[in-house]
């Protein structure tokens, strides 16, 4: 069931494009399985790859010899990273965060040492994949096994291994602002928690897969399962040397991404340099196993946050250190994802002073990057977590806590102890919603009804009032942090001489339904019907230009992008409508698709389209064309906000957590598609839900991954999973179309509304934490902790043969290493 | 190599494989039915589902030579060809409830989840939400949160859909 109602069948006004819950164009191909996956794509000649991957966490490799698999039947080559050392380059990191970061070399294939378990250290490259994957086994290799390190807390002690000559420290990034020793120092209310971000893997449903072709020795088409096509070009260049406008990079059909294919990784570059040294395509495709390992990870840190209040709940101060897991290297943008929460861990909340610490660390683990969210999530989890235990330790209801200290409505535009500006919001409005829908009066009734009853099944309400940052990004800002590139994006519109209209994006669409919400905006700009509009995008020779799809950003930056294009449609045709309605363009208007002189006389756009095409009567000096490109940059991130209320049923017999409720209140501002907008909603949610109860990525004290499938590592299925009660509230962002992003925000609200739930449900008992993922096992030894029980902390730790980075010691069981302090 | 004969999709197909050859490779590789995508090793995902005699498998879990003398249905067989005009086909009545209710984002787990789906009214033509969530656990979608999915089940279920 759902509050907001994306009818389908509603026939819309054809001329209000915007806000109707249009079906997507994308699907005919997609449920007809006529979809272009990059696995799809056989070529004239292809070569299939196959690679060998280290089985040590950290080793010197001693001795590498492919020469007994380049004998194996089907094999054409076989090679190491010796192979490659003189060409390989390094992979890039686009976001140096400090002038003195620590960014090691990160060569594509192993030259001399590996530093995770699943890096590439030799290659096969053969007619068929299964010829491939079986002459692996003929590759001799010898390693001198090293040193793991695998916990960040202990990574930067005195004698501690080395991930890197340089030490395991990448990089100290800081921020303050207001006076936070005043803040703290006399405040009648302090606490300090700990919480654990655990490390996740995205797990998209399509696996990577690259193919690459080439012409003589430097021409190169790759088609690669990307979410980053133009980023993915130029790092190309700048890594391999080879000419930019050489490169043609083409995402087809991308099955997901989530973050985990933003990213330039090992196996694109590696099959440039196979394809153009045996002068033949390539194509690898990887094993959902060999993705756990390799497709980057996400979250992974330690967060320490300490409040101080006044006794009546206003927050003074907020003070964060976080430690964040970069793995063996540093990946794309992977050192400034705890910045993009940095300035999120004051969230909708008015304070004095604020100070943020992040120190990026390395470890002999699968590098991180940008999951879901990046940052956020976990800025949002540990102020709503805290919000809460703040709430309980002052006897305030936590929403009452939260709205003493929210910004109010009539205070947008409104500039937050980080220096950001959010632009509108409604946080009174959004609450106010989903405690109706929710029946929040009527649960907390229930609850009080079974803590009385002392039900063995208790009853949690969890509240994660949240906002973010997104839409990355203004260009002036993302410079200001160090960030390698810009934040614009770019669009195109072609008036084709039968009135039809190509739009070009740079917004490089992975399932997020461009094809269809673009095609909206611009019947709705240009007044053309929705049919006539065809979306191109994915591939540089296509769409030359475009900054891509993550961060919540293609409609904030890329639907603008469209509306300045449009714009510039307007204005060349109206000045052609002119000379065929033989009235000064000062006297011709513009709506819903007609030019219309005061005389009466009327031309469509389509009309002037082909005259424009025919050229034949023109006024003189205007240009045959009324096409357009739009670059546009935006002044300001995005800020989204919501109001998400769990209800949870908790066993405290066997700690199985039951999601009895959600409600998912969201302000995304001026809705172009409510269908659309409503899938994002409930996949982000999905994703938030599944950090909470049942993800996360275990390394063995050896540093060997143990959740490799997806039979360890639990991607949440249906019968996992609640229904969700989505609405909306609507405050109009401060652009055009009044639009904000949308792909990220119920990821970032959801984890802690359903943690906070599993908390309110066995506050009573004591429990005061359960470290994610929220499993039967942990809630019940929670309890059974917070009973007075004697458990051994090691047994659950061995069971899983999880790492101590994992959040099982004993005091990420139990809460042991948190304080509460009433002064 | 063992010889098989396999008809996909309402036609029929003679070939020499090689015993290990997975059924899902198969048929993406030698017919050619790339409609039916490959998202894990452990058949944990259900990505590549489809119908062998009526009933779903794992395409991924079967080896192409225990399919000799096998009916299979792919996505790309569920909606009947059309007039051969290039006019496009009508759809299964699954296809269209995922279209109308926006069961799919990224669109990789749909032909999985469309044969699955099938399969399951064909066993119980009304299910409950609980029913349907419960009857594709075997297929995982990162996109959707599943509640687009259980929708349209629910709504090709009302229309009477049999596989």
């Amino acid at each position: 069931m759902t509050a907001t109602t994306a009818d389908p069948t509603t026939t819309p006004d054809p001329v209000a494009q915007i806000g109707a819950a249009r079906l997507r164009k994308e699907d005919a191909r997609l449920i007809t399985g006529q979809t272009n996956w990059t696995d799809n794509i056989t070529l004239p000649g292809m070569l299939h790859i196959a690679f060998l991957r280290s089985p040590h966490a950290h080793a010197r490799i001693t001795s590498v010899d492919v020469s007994a698999a380049r004998s194996e039947p089907g094999v054409i080559a076989a090679f190491s990273g010796a192979d490659f050392a003189d060409e390989q380059g390094s992979l890039p990191c686009a976001w140096p965060v400090t002038p003195d970061i620590v960014m090691p070399a990160h060569p594509p294939m192993a030259t001399d040492e590996v530093r995770y378990v699943g890096e590439a250290v030799a290659c096969v490259v053969a007619r068929d994949r299964y010829a491939a994957a079986d002459a692996l086994a003929a590759i001799e290799i010898d390693y001198e096994p090293l040193p793991p390190v695998l916990d960040i807390r202990t990574a930067l002690d005195d004698g501690s291994p080395k991930v890197h000559e340089a030490g395991n420290k990448s990089y100290e990034w800081v921020f303050a602002n207001g006076d936070l020793d005043a803040a703290f120092r006399d405040a009648p209310v302090v606490l300090e928690r700990n919480y654990r971000q655990q490390r996740l893997i995205p797990s998209a449903m399509e696996p990577r897969a690259v193919v690459c072709s080439c012409v003589g020795d430097d021409e190169f088409t790759l088609w690669s399962s990307t979410q980053i096509p133009h980023v993915l070009r130029v790092m190309l260049a700048l890594v391999l040397g080879i000419p930019e406008q050489n490169i043609r990079v083409i995402a087809p059909d991308v099955g997901g991404g989530f973050g985990s294919k933003l990213q330039v990784t090992a196996e694109e570059v590696l099959a440039i340099l196979i394809a153009r040294r045996l002068g033949k395509p390539v194509k690898w495709t990887e094993s959902r196993s060999e993705g756990n390992m390799t497709v980057h990870h996400g979250r992974d840190q330690w967060q320490r946050i300490r409040i101080a209040a006044d006794s009546d709940g206003n927050v003074r101060g907020l003070s964060v250190d976080l430690l964040a897991d970069m793995g063996a290297y540093l990946m794309l943008v992977a050192p400034g994802v705890p910045l993009l929460g940095a300035f999120m861990y004051p969230s909708i909340y008015k304070m004095d002073a604020y100070s943020f610490r992040c120190t990026g660390i390395f470890t002999t683990k699968m590098p991180t990057d940008a999951y879901r969210g990046a940052g956020r999530p976990e800025a949002t989890f540990a102020i709503e977590r805290i919000m809460d235990d703040l709430a309980a330790e002052l006897g305030i209801e936590p929403l009452e806590l939260r709205e003493r200290n929210w910004i109010k409505h009539e205070e947008f535009p409104y500039t937050t102890v980080c220096g950001l500006t959010y632009d509108s919001g409604n946080y009174e409005a959004a609450t106010a919603k989903a405690k109706e829908l929710f029946d929040y009066d009527g649960l907390r009734r229930e609850q009080e009804r079974r803590r009385a009853s002392g039900d063995k099944v208790q009853l949690g309400i969890g509240i994660s009032t949240f906002t973010e940052m997104c839409g990355l990004a203004p260009s002036r800002v993302v410079g200001s942090l160090a960030y390698g590139a810009g934040g614009w994006e770019q669009a195109s519109i072609r008036m084709l001489p039968t009135g039809k209209v190509e739009v070009v994006t740079g917004s490089s669409a992975h399932g997020q339904g461009h094809e269809t919400a673009w095609s909206q905006i611009v019947a709705d700009q240009l007044g053309v019907p929705f049919e006539d509009i065809r979306v191109l995008h994915g591939d540089t020779q296509v769409s030359p230009k475009g900054m891509d799809t993550y961060g919540s950003r293609s409609l904030a930056v890329g639907g603008m992008a469209l509306v300045s294009a449009c714009d510039k449609v307007i204005e060349k045709a109206k000045a052609i409508a002119s000379r065929m309605l033989e009235a000064p363009p000062e006297q011709v208007t513009f709506k819903d698709g007609v030019f219309s002189a005061g005389s009466g006389a009327t031309k469509t756009i389509q009309e002037v389209a082909l005259a424009t095409f025919l050229a034949h009567d023109l006024p003189d000096g205007v240009e045959p064309t009324i096409d357009a490109d739009a670059t546009y940059d935006p002044d300001n991130f995005s800020f989204p906000h919501g109001t998400h209320l769990c209800a949870t049923e908790v066993d405290t017999e066997t700690g199985f957590v039951k999601i009895r409720s959600y409600v998912a209140v969201d302000d995304v501002g001026v809705v172009v598609n409510p269908m659309i907008v409503e899938g994002q909603v409930h996949g982000g949610l999905a994703q938030g839900i599944a950090q909470a109860l049942y993800e996360e990525g275990v390394y063995d004290d050896e540093g060997n991954l143990v959740t490799t499938t997806l039979a360890d590592y639990l991607v949440p299925s249906a019968s996992d999973l609640p229904s969700y009660v989505t609405a909306h509230t609507e405050s109009p962002a401060a652009n055009r179309l009044g639009v904000k992003g949308v792909g990220e925000a119920g990821t970032i609200a959801s984890t802690p509304a359903v943690v906070n739930a599993i908390i309110d449900a066995l506050r009573p008992l004591g429990v005061r934490d359960v470290t994610m993922p929220c499993t039967p096992e942990r809630v019940w030894r929670a309890i059974e902790t917070a009973r007075g029980a004697t458990l051994d902390p090691d047994a659950e730790h061995q069971a899983r043969q999880s790492d101590q980075t994992q959040g099982n010691s004993p005091q990420g069981i139990n809460g042991g290493s948190q304080s509460g302090d009433v002064a | 190599m063992t010889r098989i004969n396999v008809t996909v999709d309402g036609v029929s197909y003679v070939d020499q494989v090689e015993p290990r050859l997975l059924l899902v490779h198969y048929l993406r590789e030698t017919v050619g039915k790339t409609g039916t995508p490959i998202g894990c090793d452990t058949s944990n995902c259900g990505a590549c589902t489809v119908l062998m005699d009526g009933s779903s498998v794992k395409s991924c879990a079967v080896l192409a030579v225990q399919a000799d003398g096998s009916d299979i249905t792919t996505i790309e067989g569920m909606a009947p060809p059309g007039g051969g005009n290039g006019a496009g086909h009508e759809l299964h009545p699954l296809q269209r409830a995922f279209h109308e209710e926006h069961a799919l984002q990224c669109g990789y787990c749909t032909p999985g989840m469309i044969i699955a789906a099938a399969d399951l009214l064909r066993d119980n033509p009304h299910p409950t939400d609980e029913e349907i969530r419960e009857g594709l656990e075997g297929n995982l979608c990162r996109c959707t949160g599943y509640e687009n999915i259980v929708r349209a089940v629910r709504r090709a279920a009302q229309a009477g859909v049999q596989a």
